[in-house]
């Protein structure tokens, strides 16, 4: 322990810490100053960025001692008193903010740049936050607030907000409301799980496989226990119920007790005093492994010669065989014409949300908690407490899932992480317990995307009709099922793209291997086929001499037509309606439109490809969501409902739900979200699901508290209740009226409820392969990528997208958009950066600054279109929006590559490497990736 | 986790090297800590008992001209090297190298002294200071040296001095004087690891009628194991006319003898060879362009 003395925020402060902190941990953990987030502990991502005398640094590599007697500032330093900053609230008007965990960097590193240059232009901000990751936004929005705050603090005012236009608002949806949290969010005040403390809480880790594959002869942890300050180690002989969970297929142990199948898998975990402590721990626990051999690709998992990963899987490796059978395969291609067959690969990537798993359990009976307790912020809150109560053989009721704000999740926090972990620790010890992954841990621990080798052979006849498609896909599963019977199955009924196929046959092996398990991530398999399906539609084209536009327009589905899975689309289809508002943006230097040109030593050229992807679990699965909404005395309203907030927006799309409803000013109504205790269970969020799930669950429920409210009132003021109507929290009749609050006051005196729950069911689906309607919607998107090629270098930049996006109806125009920005950044990124790296089963990829993911620097100029093609059973209209922008990205620019350059690329992300030297041999196709490079 | 124990500022050299003596190797020389801290995370080295930081030691921060050099402290952090306008105009592939370097955040804190320390072969500073035919001021086994900024590396990775002993003070360098310039471009991945796939840092001097090459310094990276020059590349421009066909010349020759390595998941050899034309052409055209126009504005600062 030494003394540092540092003065934050203005306020000097004299601590007695060890010299082995970092500027990072003496903010959050000795001043609890908690705004700086930590998100890598590499100096990469710049989510810990404060300022030391006016300077940006990353804080979390920032020795505390570094800073002596130095001057720092840091988010919560920002605002005076009540008043925002102007970056702070332009962040908020322009809509720069999602999840918010990488908020603070983002505004801290702006602030710098604005200290130092008050009219920076894109280049500048470009320059400044560069490596300042945000993986929600897409940087558009806060390129915008930027420079608005500049404007502002040059005392010229704030810019104009660029709200995309939409069609038809009502009182309060279809119009940009500030999401919830928002304040919090910008001021540091928001609380993240490992915001959170307890009184004697204790830290733990968990200690992992060094095999992919191995037997497990022993674990001897009585070392560590010996260790001072070790609290509790435990094994899997400690897992009081179930040692196993999985969201689909319960094959994933707690803590593994005979064999380990990847090197993420949990053999013990430790609590202790202190994060040192229970890391020092770790390395006196022995185990003795006898290594196996490993499974290392999906293609060898299949064959005979590969162990059993899951001997208890009927199917060994195959974890699932997924088929889609429609017409007649053979007819369809004897009436094609042209016929291109070709083999696609794409690789595992990284969710990368920027906040790491964490989790803390507390017992029952500590610090006010009634029953065993776990706050996480997780994407399923019920399925956690399900899988929680499971492994600790417990009734669900005896556990409480508390979920809290979520730095990002993409898909990558549906799984089970440390949840069952720290309720087992804290059992064990009757003392709260935190887990919080490092970065380095995250990477090798959850799910990923899966890689994928899609083989695909598509028919079309002379003038241009789609005749067959045959394909078959390999989709790494990964150790563990997660979700990839559900991905994969997505990937298979989407193989035929958005368009009409009247002969299909297509089958996919979703296989176990030893690598990280693969699950659910954005596009949910959808991603991977769209390559396929978008590169071939375009070699189609060129081969039958049609424009790829018109090619498109030809086959697009439309209502009245036929999915390759038997299901006859009778409305909201909006997909020529994104073409064309696409087609109307796409410009070349020259009159007369031309894919391509040339200028010097750069090539420049457009790219197209259309998506489409379901609302909503579908096939079968009953898809529904429960809400509660309360009326209070004060004239405030409630929604509570379980279902998760990431940074999507799903707490103001209920809101807005709720507002409308009942004609309630926006602020009047509060969000209560995932609380197993409080609120009810809206299910998982995935599948783009939440806004038609818990938005109708909202809608629905606050409809009838609006009927509960009117009978009342109508009582209350004597007036017959058809001839009420609700105005800004008013319930009028003509000359009469009664505020909300007083109405619920009486409606208390007189033994009445204010309060409704309800479960809304949304309409049925049925099983792949029984016909019908598989999905209750589909949302439908084209999108223009404008790329430069350097013909010197092969180095590609995407300059411009153009995205036009059906969702239905806008419910909140700005953040919706802000969703169309952030998944075409990271489609670009699934594109042109991202590949996750497994060499025989261990990950490469071990570090953050081994993966990178696109940064401002990429964001290209997004112009985006929304298309409002409303589906009647949606609340007001509305499908879903957070997969479709983020799945014909890449085949975009792969399309616009080719025309570039003449090569086409059939692995991603796109090498340059290759691409040169194939531009420079004349070689057309490219087959290697980046990670081929060896 | 913790990665080191205990944290000393000293304010001199002597102080500094008596605290490395003290911890008998397990304390290191830190200045930025970008690179240290990471490697320290992946578990490449040891918990440290101590780290020595170098960056309260004025003779390590300064910046200053002396008669016909510059001297530039090892603690001198990257943004300071780009914002000087001396550097700027005088010893651009400097400013242009530095430049590029990680983000905002890295640069306020990451140090010349740690990319030489560092040792990588093709760190961006070091390219553009085997340019410049820098020199390093060192202590080694406690004696003062100056030595060849290429005697400073020892294999990929490997520094000549060790951070658990040594010091690298500073490095020393003549300025380019009229009819001279420098250049230095990189080609990156978007992908992987933040190493250059290739960089390149040219120095010329033009005869008085700033029509052909008095002198060349090329400086290519990574080629071989550590720094190299790339000297019978630069005989052929020695005395040639300062025109595209002898920078073509210059180009067949380096393709010819220079073997640039494959390197997992960064460049295939034969995209690195391919790589040596562009760079070579791009840094030799504008260093003559700025030598023959006495103007130099450092290009790509931020975002190449």
């Amino acid at each position: 322990m030494s003394e540092l003395k540092i003065t934050v925020n203005g306020q000097a402060h004299l601590l007695n810490v060890p010299e082995s902190r970092t500027l990072a941990q003496v903010l959050r953990y000795d001043l609890g100053l908690t705004g700086t987030k930590i998100g890598c502990e590499e100096a990469e991502c710049g989510i810990c960025t404060v300022l030391i005398n006016g300077l940006p640094v990353n804080s979390c590599i920032f020795p505390a001692f570094k800073a002596q007697g130095h001057d720092i500032q840091t988010v919560e330093g920002l605002a005076h008193e009540d008043e925002l900053h102007p970056v702070q609230h332009n962040f908020i008007d322009h809509g720069a903010v999602q999840c918010g965990f990488c908020t603070p960097g983002l505004m801290m590193t702006a602030t710098a740049l604005l200290n130092e240059n008050p009219d920076p232009d894109d280049h500048a901000i470009k320059v400044a936050l560069k490596d300042t990751y945000c993986r929600c936004t897409g940087y558009s929005s806060v390129i915008a607030a930027i420079k608005s705050a500049a404007s502002e603090m040059r005392g010229e005012g704030p810019l104009s907000v660029n709200e995309p236009e939409v069609s038809e608002p009502m009182h309060a949806i279809s119009r940009s409301m500030p999401p919830q949290y928002i304040r919090e969010k910008v001021t540091g005040a928001a609380k993240y799980t490992d915001d959170y403390t307890f009184d004697n809480m204790l830290f733990a880790r968990t200690l992992r496989s060094v095999y992919p594959h191995a037997r497990l002869l022993r674990i001897s942890t009585e070392r560590a226990k010996a260790l001072p300050g070790v609290v509790a180690v435990l094994t899997h002989a400690d897992v009081p119920g179930e040692n196993l969970h999985g969201l689909v297929y319960r094959d994933w142990p707690v803590l593994c007790h005979d064999v380990v199948r990847y090197t993420g898998d949990a053999i013990a975990i430790v609590a202790a005093e202190t994060e040192d402590i229970a890391a020092e721990a770790l390395n006196l626990i022995e185990v003795e492994y006898e290594p196996l051999p490993v499974v290392p690709n999906p293609k060898f998992a299949h064959s005979p010669e590969a162990p059993v990963l899951h001997p208890n899987h009927p199917t060994g490796n195959l974890l699932k065989h997924i088929k889609v059978r429609h017409g007649d395969i053979e007819q369809g291609f004897a009436q094609a014409d042209y016929i291109v067959e070709r083999e696609y690969h794409t690789p595992t990537t990284e969710h990368a949300f920027l906040e790491p798993e964490c989790a803390i359990g507390i017992p029952a009976g500590v610090a006010g908690h009634q029953k065993l307790t776990i706050l996480v912020g997780s994407q399923i809150p019920y399925q956690d407490r399900n899988q929680i109560a499971l492994a600790m053989g417990l009734p669900e009721e005896k556990v409480r899932v508390i979920g809290t704000l979520i730095g990002g999740g993409f898909g990558g926090k549906e799984d089970i992480a440390g949840q069952i972990h720290v309720a087992m620790l804290a059992q064990a010890t009757g003392r709260p317990v935190k887990m919080l992954y490092t970065r380095q841990e995250s990477l090798i621990v959850h799910p990923k995307r899966h890689a994928t080798i899609i083989r695909m052979k598509t028919g079309a006849t002379k003038d241009g009709k789609l005749v067959a498609v045959e394909a078959e896909l390999y989709g790494d599963g990964g150790a563990y099922a997660s979700l990839s019977d559900k991905v994969m199955t997505r990937a298979t009924t989407h193989a035929t793209g958005p368009y009409v196929v009247p002969n299909a046959k297509i089958d996919c092996y979703a296989m176990y291997t030893n690598n990280p398990p693969s699950g659910a991530f954005r596009g949910f398999g959808v991603t991977q086929s769209a390559f396929a399906v978008e590169s071939s539609m375009d070699i189609l084209a060129e081969m039958i001499g049609i424009d790829p536009i018109e090619f498109r327009r030809i086959n697009a589905q439309r209502v009245g037509t036929t999915t390759a899975t038997g299901q006859l689309l009778r409305e909201s289809v909006g997909l020529l309606e994104t073409l064309d508002r696409v087609q109307n943006d796409m410009v070349s230097p020259r009159s007369d439109f031309q894919w391509a040109w040339r200028d010097g030593h750069k090539a420049y050229a457009w790219g197209l490809a259309c998506a489409y992807k379901n609302t909503g679990l579908g096939g079968g699965a009953p898809d529904k969501a429960e809400a509660e909404v309360e009326a209070f005395e004060d004239g405030t309203v409630e929604v509570r409902v379980a279902a998760a907030d990431m940074g999507q927006g799903l707490a103001h799309v209920v809101a807005q739900c709720t507002a409308e409803e009942l004609k309630l000013p926006y602020d009047r109504v509060r969000v209560l979200l995932c609380d197993t205790d409080l609120t009810p269970n809206g299910g998982p969020t995935t599948a783009s699901r939440q806004t038609f799930v818990s938005g109708n669950a909202a809608r629905v429920t606050s409809s009838l508290l609006r009927e509960a409210l009117t009978r009342s009132a109508a009582e209350f003021l004597d007036v017959p209740p058809e001839s009420l109507y609700y105005e800004e929290g008013l319930l009028r009749h003509n000359g009469k009226s009664v505020e909300l609050g007083s109405l619920v006051g009486w409606m208390k005196a007189n033994g009445l409820s204010s309060k409704v729950r309800h479960e809304y069911h949304a309409p049925a689906t049925q099983p792949l392969g029984t016909g019908g309607d598989m999905h209750f919607a589909f949302s439908y998107a084209t999108q223009a990528a404008l790329v430069e090629v350097d013909m010197e270098t092969g180095a590609v930049k995407v300059l411009k997208i153009v995205a036009g996006t059906d969702i239905g109806r806008a419910i909140n125009p700005l953040m919706l958009q802000g969703q169309v920005e952030g998944g075409i950044i990271m489609a670009l990124g699934n594109c042109l950066t991202e590949s996750y790296i497994v060499e025989n089963g261990v990950p490469w990829t071990n570090l953050l600054s081994r993966y990178k993911m696109p940064s401002i620097k990429h964001t290209p100029e997004i112009i985006s279109h929304l298309i409002e093609d409303r589906a009647s059973t949606g609340p007001y209209g509305a499908k879903g929006v957070g997969e479709i922008c983020s799945i014909n990205t890449s085949p975009a620019i792969c399309n616009a590559i080719y025309h570039a350059t003449g090569v086409r690329i059939f692995s991603l992300p796109v090498d340059q490497d290759a691409l040169l030297r194939a531009i420079r041999a004349g070689q057309t196709e490219v087959y290697t990736a980046w990670h081929d490079v060896r | 986790m913790k990665l080191w124990n205990n944290y000393h500022t000293p304010h001199s050299i002597d102080e500094a090297l008596t605290l490395l003596n003290q911890y008998q190797g397990k304390a290191r020389v830190v200045a930025g800590g970008t690179d240290l801290m990471v490697e320290l995370r992946e578990g490449h080295r040891p918990v440290q008992d101590a780290l020595i930081d170098i960056t309260m030691i004025p003779e390590l921060t300064t910046l200053a001209p002396t008669d016909d050099e510059i001297y530039i402290g090892a603690g001198v952090t990257h943004t300071q090297l780009v914002k000087s306008p001396l550097l700027a105009a005088l010893a651009t592939c400097l400013v242009e190298s530095c430049g590029v370097v990680g983000g905002p955040q890295v640069r306020n804190v990451g140090t010349l002294g740690g990319n030489v320390a560092h040792a990588l072969p093709a760190g961006d500073g070091t390219t553009s200071l085997v340019a410049l035919d820098a020199q390093a001021d060192i202590v080694m086994d406690g004696q003062r040296r100056v030595v060849p900024i290429l005697e400073m590396y020892r294999g990929p990775g490997q520094s000549l001095i060790d951070s658990t002993h040594d010091l690298i003070i500073g490095f020393r360098f003549a300025l380019c004087a009229e009819r001279e310039a420098t250049a230095f471009k990189r080609i990156m991945r978007p992908q992987g690891v933040a190493l250059p796939i290739l960089g390149c840092a040219t120095w010329v001097r033009l005869n008085p009628a700033k029509t052909h090459f008095e002198a060349t310094r090329l400086s290519i990276a990574p080629i071989g194991p550590t720094p190299a020059r790339a000297t019978e590349v630069e005989a052929v421009l020695t005395g040639q006319p300062a025109n595209d066909a002898t920078i073509e010349s210059a180009i067949d020759t380096a393709v010819k003898i220079l073997k640039p390595r494959t390197s997992k998941y960064r460049a295939t050899g034969e995209y690195r060879r391919e790589m040596i034309a562009v760079l070579l052409r791009r840094t030799l055209q504008l260093a003559v362009q700025r030598a023959q126009t006495g103007q130099a504005v450092p290009e790509g600062i931020g975002i190449e």
